[in-house]
């Protein structure tokens, strides 16, 4: 049976896992959530995630929910198949894939997510993007950018000089925020810029950067 | 060479600490001050840039994040102590689920409570009364959701103890101890039972004996 993950394409934390699904050559299906028109809230879908946030991973008997969870059963139930992103065989490189898929969660996320609020989706609320919420953040992001700065200088990428699932979390949240004004905070950067445009340009997030067209005008 | 978990008298290393007790791991503590920013020293951030406790060191290994760490350790250690990580990879995955719900939606409440309640003044700051009021009512939605989900299982991942509870230890400890919110706890039937269950594992009266808090 294959995998059904609830959710929607253009979603942040919905694009995190089907990248990871696409790295892993899984077989899966994408089933929509109507969030317009407040499915998620529902007691149906509460009933598979109680905080009523998409995605929902169903794999059988198995119901999960947080997307970053959610890609490190995948990355594992399908260690033997498609790109290796937990180094598995290597426990020192598999403990700082941990590491650096926590920084992204702790560090990364809590900076970067208010700026791509407020550019995306503050607006559909009928809102002008908060100039002092943004501000205050990427005074924070850049902080931590300067910090990956200093390391991508030292690795190829987060957790050693491969590729992992730690760079992959990254890169749903960092796709939008480079459509906003502010993407310079990236660019600026040499070593933290041309890790984005390796890890951006990998065949499995493209197939899913695709997908995320949040807040762009539908062409008829 | 012995595993060193720096930071052991503040919250977050104390999520390192029990994993290592629960497994039967001995370690070594290094005091860190972070009123007197030792965490901020050219030093201690060779080791863990963004200047937060814990670091732990497993020979050659430095590692940051007690999250990672503890789930790191968990792995190595799996055939010995506490089973920590449920029996099966779906097990396994309810886990990491509940752990990350511990580190998305009850975290950020509960640390802006300690922070205000419990640092500010020692930092020379005054409390907030509104960021605590807030992050009461998202912390008190947060343990509505916990009573339901434990109405149903004895502990968050499962029928059975695992990282998940474990992560919720040290900062419940701070709510309803100095920060004075018991009450929070207590009113949620099974919240209660959970609390009252896990927090009197051996390992925590263990930690809290070798690693006293600073207040």
């Amino acid at each position: 049976m294959a995998l059904k993950l609830h959710g929607v394409a253009m979603s942040t934390c919905t694009a995190r896992v089907l990248t990871c699904l696409h790295e892993k050559e899984a077989d899966f299906e994408l089933v929509p959530v109507n969030l317009f028109a407040g499915e998620h809230k529902q007691p149906a879908f509460l009933a598979k995630n109680p905080f009523g946030q998409i995605p929902v991973l169903e794999d059988g008997d198995l119901t999960l929910f947080e997307s970053r969870a959610i890609s490190a059963y995948v990355a594992e139930k399908f260690k033997e198949t498609g790109y290796d992103l937990i180094r598995h065989q290597n426990p020192k490189e598999a403990a700082q894939v941990k590491v650096w898929m926590e920084v992204e969660s702790q560090q990364y996320h809590p900076a970067i997510s208010p700026i791509v609020y407020q550019f995306f989706v503050a607006p559909l609320h009928g809102k002008t993007p908060d100039e002092a919420i943004i501000n205050e953040n990427l005074e924070k992001l850049g902080k931590v950018l300067d910090i990956y700065e200093e390391k991508l200088s030292r690795s190829k990428y987060l957790a050693g000089d491969f590729y992992s699932l730690a760079d992959l979390f990254h890169l749903s949240y960092t796709y939008y925020f480079m459509k906003t004004p502010r993407a310079n905070l990236i660019n600026d950067r040499p070593h933290v810029k041309a890790w984005w445009e390796d890890i951006s340009s990998r065949p499995a997030f493209l197939k899913v950067a695709s997908g995320m067209n949040f807040g762009e005008e539908k062409k008829d | 060479m012995v595993v060193k978990v720096y930071g052991p008298a503040y919250a977050s290393p104390k999520r390192v600490i029990l994993c290592l007790i629960e497994k039967g791991v001995e370690f070594e503590t290094v005091h860190v001050d972070l009123l007197k920013g030792e965490n901020r020293d050219p030093e201690f951030l060779k080791m863990q840039p963004f200047g937060s406790l814990p670091v732990t060191q497993d020979g050659d290994l430095t590692l940051f994040e007690s999250r990672a760490t503890m789930r790191y350790f968990a792995e190595k250690y799996k055939s010995q102590g506490t089973d920590l990580l449920g029996k099966t990879l779906e097990e396994k995955a309810l886990v990491d689920n509940w752990i990350d719900v511990e580190a998305t939606s009850f975290n950020p409440p509960i640390y802006a409570l300690t922070f205000q309640i419990l640092f500010a003044p020692a930092l020379g700051l005054t409390k907030d009364e509104k960021v605590i009021q807030e992050n009461e009512e998202k912390l008190a939605k947060v343990l509505d959701i916990y009573e339901e989900r434990l109405s149903k299982s004895k502990y968050l991942a499962g029928d059975f103890f695992s990282l998940a509870d474990l992560s919720h230890i040290p900062f419940t400890q701070y709510l309803v101890g100095p920060m004075g919110k018991e009450p929070m706890v207590k009113s949620r039937k099974h919240v209660s039972a959970w609390w009252d269950d896990i927090s009197s594992r051996p390992s925590w009266a263990k930690t809290l004996q070798i690693c006293p808090p600073p207040m």
